[in-house]
């Protein structure tokens, strides 16, 4: 039914576009392997003559600091986040009571609203019980404006596991705890890698929070390569060379486990 | 089942409904203080004189509102917002939707034409942001090719607004610098749109396709008229997911252009940033965030209220 001729058309749109989208990787690949002199705005799209990893090593330097800051930012908070998450979606799939769907809008409201709205109070927060600064502050602000989220693609992922097998374990005597740690926990292994792959996703990129509540030493990887790109004395071969290394975790991440990271983006719409 | 086991039986169901409240409350009382307390902290914040670094919580009023309402870079900000906001989203869901029916054609590669448009959502605003304001430089980056054609864009550096007319102190119209924002915003979106509804084109069973081909229906008449309309939940889904990202958008416009000259790339987000946190007007900025919350809110609770409602 289609004719080979608008195959071609339809490839050749699609190429075209694919070109697009790579001209970004292409430009920070080609800039951030080229020797300074051949570093030119002029010269953005030419191929560099020989290779010359000399940005990376300058970027990795400055950057490697804020790096091992994102990561102990990062592993905790998204477990902690998941865990709590596993929790509540447990509850609200499977021992729902009165109100229980109320609880779950009120909590899931919270991942709509733009966090401007709540930072000025949060800073004010942390200050008083002294985590401003610290890597643990941002992990609190990262577990709880994480919990919406995770809450709900907890409680969609449960409320496909049958009703039917928790009855049954009720019936042979299991509790509210027996079921969750013999019947949905072993059950969970796909849930925990999605929402995980998410909330590391999603904590990795993370800005506005990252440079409101830490200062210099403290900041995570993002907050540093804003300040890498503001700088005027930063070549910006050396600033493409560490968008490229912020950027390479959660790279690798989509590039090995693309399949779990798009099945986070779909839960992410409220239905699922 | 005798007395004593259904009264044992009772027992344990109700100490399960109370364990099941434990395993809640924790997260419920986060959630209630961190954001509904901090909103109303705000709220109060955003009514009082606290525009200074020693705290004031005297009462304002609504003089914060009635200053940004007057000010021109809020101004301002609010017409770059409503542009974007109709640009980012048009153009996601044309994208979106456009690639995932060339992909869905059954076409060869097709899983690494997905990967090549889906792969910019793993990446965060801040890496975007560096590497698209090299690429829209107007000296550099894709006028390098744009150069062939004789036009050269001055991006984000162009101050110009299009069909502008003088509407409060700002001039209203379309801001041609946002459209550079814009294009490096739907750069990094797009895949979402495409994922959503590559996951709805393969929703529709292929019988309903056969059915119309059978009935004589064209191949464009089949999406016009059956498969579009299938898709229009996802779309409203897609519209209301963009719609809040844009309307609080930060990160990507901090990194990539700034304020701008005249405010052209300004939002309330960076406006929100700047006046709080580098300028000490708290009071300003709990204002400012307080509508930021209100647009949103415009979006969500009615697509909360239904998605909820349709539930149940």
């Amino acid at each position: 039914m289609s004719f080979p001729i608008g195959k071609t058309i339809k490839y050749l749109i699609l190429i075209f576009f694919a070109l697009l989208f790579l001209a970004p990787v292409y430009v920070i690949i080609v800039t951030s392997i080229k020797p300074l002199d051949e570093v030119s705005l002029a010269e953005m799209w030419t191929l560099p003559s020989t290779i010359d990893f000399s940005s990376y090593k300058e970027a990795f330097s400055k950057l490697a600091p804020n790096l091992m800051n994102s990561i102990y930012l990062v592993v905790p908070a998204t477990l902690l986040s998941a865990i709590l998450g596993a929790m509540n979606g447990y509850v609200l799939s499977k021992w729902k009571f009165k109100g229980s769907e109320t609880i779950f809008t009120v909590i899931l409201f919270g991942m709509f609203i733009p966090y401007q709205s709540i930072l000025i109070p949060m800073i004010q927060f942390l200050r008083q019980i002294d985590l401003y600064n610290t890597i643990p502050g941002l992990i609190l602000v990262h577990v709880v404006y994480g919990l919406p989220i995770t809450t709900l693609m907890f409680r969609n992922f449960y409320a496909n596991i049958p009703d039917q097998m928790i009855e049954a374990a009720k019936i042979d005597g299991a509790s509210f705890l027996g079921i969750f740690r013999h019947v949905i926990i072993p059950l969970s292994i796909t849930g925990f890698v999605v929402v995980a792959i998410w909330q590391f996703t999603n904590i990795w990129n993370e800005f506005l929070f990252a440079v409101t509540v830490t200062t210099s030493d403290k900041q995570p990887v993002m907050v540093a390569l804003q300040n890498l790109s503001g700088s005027q004395i930063v070549q910006w071969n050396v600033q493409m060379a560490g968008a490229l290394i912020a950027a390479l975790p959660t790279l690798l991440v989509y590039i090995f486990l693309g399949k779990y990271f798009v099945r986070g983006l779909l839960a992410g719409s409220v239905k699922g | 089942m005798s007395k004593e086991v259904q009264v044992k039986k009772r027992k344990r169901i109700s100490k399960d409904k109370w364990t099941a409240v434990a395993f809640l409350l924790p997260s419920l009382i986060l959630i209630l203080v961190f954001v509904y307390g901090f909103i109303g902290w705000t709220g109060y914040v955003s009514l009082s004189n606290y525009n200074t670094i020693v705290p004031d919580f005297s009462f304002a009023g609504l003089k914060n509102y009635k200053y940004l309402f007057s000010d021109f870079r809020f101004q301002a900000d609010l017409r770059n917002t409503l542009f974007f906001t109709i640009l980012f989203i048009g153009l996601v869901i044309i994208m979106g939707l456009g690639i995932a029916v060339l992909i869905d054609q059954k076409l060869k590669g097709e899983s690494l034409f997905r990967n090549i448009f889906l792969f910019p959502m793993a990446l965060s605003f801040i890496v975007t942001g560096v590497v698209w304001q090299w690429l829209l430089n107007p000296s550099t980056g894709f006028n390098h090719f744009l150069k062939f054609f004789g036009i050269t864009p001055k991006w984000y550096t162009d101050t110009n607004i299009l069909a502008g007319f003088e509407w409060g102190s700002i001039e209203f119209g379309l801001p041609v610098a946002i459209i550079a924002v814009v294009i490096a915003a739907v750069w990094q979106m797009t895949g979402f749109s495409l994922a959503m509804y590559l996951a709805g084109l393969r929703g529709i069973p292929d019988e309903l396709r056969e059915a119309a081909r059978i009935d004589g229906a064209s191949e464009f008449q089949i999406y016009r008229r059956i498969i579009l309309p299938m898709l229009l939940p996802i779309t409203m889904s897609v519209v209301i997911i963009m719609a809040h990202i844009s309307l609080k958008i930060f990160d990507l416009i901090y990194a990539m252009t700034g304020p701008g000259a005249n405010f052209v790339t300004d939002v309330p987000g960076v406006y929100m940033f700047e006046t709080t946190f580098r300028g000490n007007y708290y009071a300003n900025g709990a204002a400012i965030a307080i509508i930021m919350l209100l647009l949103v809110a415009v979006f969500i609770v009615p697509y909360l209220w239904n998605s909820r409602k349709g539930e149940q």
